[in-house]
């Protein structure tokens, strides 16, 4: 008897879960039948939509790998990317360490502000945002995003990574001190290298939020040549008011799913990130 | 510690070190505070001089006019309209979602077979590019081959005479104004439900184990348990999830501009959309300014919210 009781738990289990699956994981299967779907399957409404009625093609993958910009846009993201993550790098693993370090009272009320910064949402920023870059003569260059992504990446990483150098303890750099090395020498030689695992999470998100951003790139890029991922397939593979569904769903398909691997890895730490003081 | 690391440097005074600490430290912050001055708050400062000025994308010099905008912004009926569409759609999808995640959550944490790729599965919403999994959506609300439609003409629902939801054969879910907000609302919920159910999946593992056993053993019934323990003990998490996917799905743009650009006839227009097709597409700067600083004060009061929740967590 207990075992039917047990059988039927995990009978319930399974299908909730399932249908939570579903739910969410459905539109990214609708992108793949679409991906290799032909034409005339994928436009006729008596077919079943969720199966091949006729064999599956290619000829989406090679019109969006070469009859479009999308290789293009896949390579403008990963520039863009990269140099954000730079820039992150650069100006918050030194500020969440002195964050971290130099936390009495002003430290800790600086952290929280810079993290508040977090909370001013790019629709309020954009249009100011827009004025400086066609200022600077910027508009439809990529560094106009290299410079602007930084905005949400710096207070969201400084945070998360104050966690992580809070968790060092002061001992190993004095003891690093004593033993000869100048302040600057123990930060950069015996604490950098113990928080590479926060200094890899920065990595991933400042590498996935520049990858997830659309106002910026929407407002400042119209250039098809120069888009990235985020906007340059909602808004290039469409011919006329035509879509062109098949390649529109390969594009979506083929970068949402590697950058949703990493960020799965990561994304307890994100939440721990913004919950600190709620889980502590 | 410190004293002693002081005390083998004969010679170096002790304030001697602590200025050159204070210095390095400054040194350190200046990037990220002069990034965030000039990047954020400098273009705030802009929003808010251009919400009180006549600039547009032609002439942007300004020229102070005063809180004219807003008055005028407030009379626009389609302002009003995406004022309450935003407050209708940040509310009713962020209640979906806790109640959603919190059940989702309950089940992620009892042991299954393939939990990676239930996670990987679960968050993938989350985890890939918005715009890219919202044109997944827009395909799946087209107006002739919705997958949807299809499912509902199978059994019968859709397209007969006798059919419950009509004789015609689709939905029409992007062009209907009721469906419409539906639609938006869903692929919102969609999109948060992952993270509000990782956040509260934190909340969960947290509760110390012996605290429910010893519930157990006194005989209060699982309901009990739940209402008198879990709850309680989750709540600040939960708080803490809720704001976050205000702040998240209050000022969003993305999931309106890809699936109706507002429409049909502006039932789904909300302020982000409406910011940006009053401010970037018509050039309208100073109106667009005002529009967005409309979203203001909900954050501000979020965010002091969020802070008070965490301080208080961390009392407890």
């Amino acid at each position: 008897m207990a075992n039917i009781g047990k059988l039927a738990r995990r009978g319930g289990l399974y299908t909730l879960l399932g249908g939570f699956i579903f739910f969410s994981a459905f539109p990214f299967y609708w992108m793949v039948i679409a991906t290799f779907k032909r034409d005339h399957d994928l436009f006729s409404p008596l077919n079943n939509p969720f199966l091949f009625n006729e064999p599956p093609t290619l000829d989406h993958l090679r019109l969006l790998f070469f009859e479009t910009h999308y290789v293009q846009y896949l390579l403008n993201t990963a520039i863009i990317g990269f140099a954000v993550v730079v820039i992150t790098l650069a100006t918050a693993v030194p500020a969440a360490y002195a964050l971290a370090r130099w936390a009495r009272g002003w430290g800790e009320s600086l952290g929280i502000g810079i993290f508040l910064t977090y909370l001013v949402p790019p629709t309020i920023l954009f249009i100011p945002l827009s004025r400086f870059a066609s200022f600077f003569g910027l508009q439809e260059s990529l560094w106009s995003l290299i410079l602007v992504y930084p905005t949400f990446t710096i207070p969201f990483c400084t945070w998360l990574l104050m966690g992580f150098f809070k968790t060092i303890p002061k001992d190993i750099e004095e003891q690093a001190m004593i033993d000869g090395l100048s302040r600057f020498g123990a930060m950069t030689k015996v604490v950098f290298p113990l928080a590479i695992s926060g200094i890899l999470t920065v990595v991933v998100f400042a590498f996935t939020l520049s990858m997830h951003e659309f106002i910026y790139a929407l407002t400042f890029i119209s250039v098809s040549a120069k888009k990235t991922v985020s906007i340059g397939v909602p808004t290039e593979l469409v011919r006329g008011d035509v879509f062109q569904w098949g390649p529109l769903m390969a594009g979506a398909l083929i970068a949402s799913i590697p950058v949703a691997v990493v960020y799965t890895y990561f994304l307890d730490r994100f939440v721990a990130g913004f919950t600190m003081g709620a889980v502590k | 510690m410190k004293d002693t690391v002081h005390a083998a440097r004969p010679g170096g005074g002790r304030g001697g070190i602590l200025d050159r600490e204070g210095a390095l430290a400054k040194l350190l912050i200046a990037p990220a505070v002069l990034y965030i001055v000039a990047m954020i708050g400098a273009p705030f400062v802009l929003a808010v001089l251009y919400s009180l000025s006549d600039a547009t994308t032609g002439d942007p010099s300004l020229h102070l006019v005063g809180f004219r905008n807003f008055a005028a912004v407030l009379e626009d009926p389609v302002f009003r309209l995406a004022l309450r569409n935003t407050f209708v759609f940040t509310l009713l999808s962020q209640s979906i979602v806790i109640v959603l995640s919190r059940i989702l959550a309950n089940a992620l944490l009892k042991p299954f077979r393939g939990k990676w790729l239930v996670r990987f599965l679960i968050l993938l919403p989350w985890t890939a590019p918005i715009s890219l999994g919202t044109i997944g959506w827009l395909w799946m609300f087209d107006s002739i081959f919705s997958p949807i439609d299809w499912v509902l003409r199978y059994l019968g629902l859709l397209g007969t005479a006798t059919g419950l939801l009509g004789p015609q054969t689709n939905m029409y879910w992007l062009g209907v104004p009721g469906l419409a907000m539906a639609s938006v609302i869903i692929v919102n919920v969609w999109r948060i439900l992952p993270l509000a159910t990782v956040i509260q999946l934190g909340g969960l593992s947290s509760i110390p184990k012996d605290l429910i056993e010893a519930a157990e053993v006194d005989g209060a019934s699982p309901w009990r348990r739940t209402l008198m323990i879990t709850i309680p003990l989750t709540l600040p998490i939960v708080s803490i999830a809720f704001l976050f996917g205000i702040v998240f799905t209050f000022t969003d743009l993305v999931v309106v501009y890809v699936l109706t650009r507002g429409g049909p006839v502006q039932s789904t227009q909300v302020l982000s959309s409406w910011t940006f097709f009053k401010g970037i597409e018509a050039g309208d700067l100073a109106q667009g300014a005002a529009i967005s600083l409309f979203m203001f004060p909900v954050l501000a009061v979020v965010a002091i919210l969020i802070l008070r929740m965490a301080r208080r967590t961390e009392v407890v």
